[in-house]
């Protein structure tokens, strides 16, 4: 395409005018053309900006107890213990609650937009998703806080009552904290704030689906759940898949609403009811007052974050480039 | 961050078949999906509702001219003050990162789709300004700290707009290349068979028809960008009194006041807080509402031409 629009190719050097006058415009051309590829060179710049700068800041962490120190699930600055396995995993249940919840309500929400609703609800319903993504993740962290933690410290406490006696939900629903905050908390919350991006991405995966398979069973008569599982959802499934994946991403990075809510503490627990902390609010909260290897090892979880999202969005990405390509769509 | 949802343009065409009833089981089931499915979508907008209702109802009794423009106390136990800093904060730093970010941003989506085609640097950047898209925005705030902070020793407003440029920067070279693709060929290839260079026609002629679009993208980056909380923590620093300056002192905003004030056991500093909450939500909608009503107007216009 590029190569039909240039008239003449603005790569190579301009015809041979020795010593002439260069053509009016050349000036012009070439530099919006060096600016425009210097501003993509920047989004390299950055990322590997980051990934330096986090690693050489992490270092003297790394050092202390080496590979080790990913795995070691003892957080105890005070006698200078920086694991970071308990925080991984909590920050693993925080997701993993989150897309538990989230998942089924964007993809029926993206079914209900692409599928269900009547045309013209169909902009104002996108809108109303639009506006839950923009609400700051610090207001979300306030209003669980002050209004929901209370009544759900309630909830949690006659779940604990119902599940008394049942092997694994039994630990997994124990004792709940007085306050509210727990990683439970911070699952939904986080649930509530990924919904947005997965639903978009479902909704663009689903709307790809091909009219004419969708006709095609409703030709044999289907109903609408059949033409559903029998047509969009076959079609989609690597995109749902990457939307899922992308969606998780965001969940691990979640900070700020996350800090709010899940009560602060750093001892690995299976009790989704119990406070706890993920790697990226532990950075929110404790890295304003650390030094020396804490600041390096809070640091170096963000590393783990960075890293951690980075392979996320690689493997999401070649979902949907595979997903596009197999359309015949160029992503 | 999240990236803005694209507009409903790819929508196909309605189908002329309808689906069927069915009948018992068939039926039955097909019911219970789609009371499934339209349930999902009151699940997701019940919290949106109650939040927006239940901080608006809590920010509105502290909300005023006076509460937007006075000094932060110097206590939290204090009745006095309002959040007068943290608006200005808010305004400088979110205006420091635009100025940084969109016209990067706009080179950037100029060189993927006027100048990169399909070639292989092309396609790494496009990859690599996804990848970005993702990073935590916890972890753009590590970065500058590190990067920045520490280097010069001082906490300023350019630092937290740094950080967001950062965070901005991939989600407006995306919405600018999505919208620059829009652009029909003809348009350049008229332009240029009049003997337009290329610099001209893209300056000339793409970007003005792409303009209405990457506006509404990068009003709804901002949006998010004034929001975040993480990216600033660290970075700016502390004031009581207004800074407009964006590269001397240390600065604040109103998500770090929210942030710091949500937790404190008294009461005139959760008032602050909501008050702040309330103004962010105000601020952020707003500017959503702009993007969408600058691509309704867009996508009528257009429509209407065809």
């Amino acid at each position: 395409m590029t190569q039909l629009l240039d008239p003449a190719p603005a790569a190579s050097p301009p015809p041979p005018l020795v010593g002439g006058p260069r053509p009016p415009g050349y000036v012009a051309d070439r530099t919006l053309r060096v600016v425009a590829v210097l501003a993509g060179v920047m989004v390299l710049v950055i990322l590997g900006l980051i990934v330096w700068v986090l690693f050489d800041n992490s270092l003297d962490w790394i050092r202390t107890e080496g590979i080790g120190s990913l795995f070691s699930l003892t957080w105890e600055p005070s006698t200078g213990r920086y694991g970071a396995g308990a925080l991984v995993v909590m920050t693993l249940m925080v997701a993993t609650i989150a897309l538990v919840i989230a998942v089924p309500v964007s993809v029926g929400i993206a079914l209900f937009v692409t599928e269900v609703a009547p045309r013209r609800f169909r902009l104002p319903i996108v809108f109303v998703i639009d506006l839950l993504a923009a609400i700051p993740s610090v207001v979300f962290g306030l209003w669980v806080l002050r209004q929901l933690a209370a009544p759900l410290a309630d909830v949690y406490a006659s779940v604990h009552d119902a599940v008394q006696g049942i092997p694994v939900l039994e630990r997994l629903f124990g004792d709940p904290s007085a306050s509210g905050l727990a990683i439970m908390t911070a699952g939904i919350v986080v649930a509530i704030m990924i919904t947005p991006i997965v639903t978009a991405i479902s909704r663009e995966v689903f709307a790809t689906c091909p009219a004419s398979q969708k006709e095609a069973t409703l030709a044999m008569g289907a109903t609408r759940w059949e033409m559903i599982r029998g047509a969009v959802f076959p079609h989609s499934r690597n995109g749902v898949v990457a939307a899922v994946i992308i969606g998780f991403g965001r969940a691990v990075g979640e900070t700020i609403a996350v800090a709010l809510v899940i009560g602060s503490s750093q001892r690995l627990t299976e009790n989704l009811f119990d406070p706890g902390d993920t790697l990226a609010s532990i950075i929110a909260n404790q890295f304003g007052e650390a030094s020396g290897v804490q600041r390096s090892a809070l640091i170096g979880f963000g590393l783990v974050l960075l890293v951690l999202t980075i392979v996320l969005g690689i493997v999401a990405r070649t979902l949907l480039r595979r997903a596009n390509r197999r359309l015949g769509v160029e992503l | 961050m999240t990236a803005p949802s694209a507009p409903l343009a790819s929508t196909p065409a309605p189908s002329v078949l309808r689906a069927r009833k069915g009948t018992g089981y068939r039926r039955f089931k097909s019911g219970v999906a789609t009371t499934a499915i339209v349930l999902a979508f009151v699940v997701a907008a019940v919290p949106l509702v109650a939040l927006v209702y239940y901080i608006a109802e809590q920010g509105l009794q502290v909300f005023s001219w006076d509460f937007l423009t006075s000094d932060l106390p110097f206590s939290q136990r204090s009745v006095e003050g309002g959040v007068g800093p943290a608006v200005v904060g808010t305004i400088v730093i979110t205006v420091g990162a635009t100025l940084m970010a969109v016209p990067l941003g706009v080179l950037g989506g100029i060189y993927l789709n006027e100048y990169a085609g399909r070639s292989r640097f092309g396609k790494l950047v496009r990859f690599l300004s996804e990848i970005l898209t993702g990073v935590p925005s916890i972890v753009m705030g590590l970065f500058v700290y590190t990067f920045w902070v520490l280097r010069f020793e001082k906490q300023t407003g350019f630092a937290g707009a740094l950080a967001l440029a950062c965070l901005m920067l991939p989600v407006v070279i995306r919405t600018s290349e999505e919208m620059l693709r829009l652009v029909p060929h003809e348009l350049r290839e008229g332009s240029l068979a009049l003997g337009s260079r290329k610099s001209r026609t893209i300056r000339t002629v793409v970007l003005p028809h792409a303009l209405p679009g990457i506006v509404s993208g990068a009003l709804l980056a901002v949006a998010r960008a004034a929001g975040e909380t993480a990216p600033l923590l660290f970075t700016i620093g502390v004031t009581t009194s207004a800074n407009w300056h964006l590269f001397r002192g240390t600065n604040t905003a109103l998500s770090v006041q929210i942030f710091g004030n949500a937790n404190s056991p008294y009461l005139p500093a959760q008032a602050r807080a909501f008050g702040a909450a309330f103004t962010l939500i105000l601020i952020v909608f707003i500017a959503t509402a702009l993007a969408r009503i600058v691509t309704v107007v867009y996508t009528r216009r257009v429509s209407g031409k065809a």
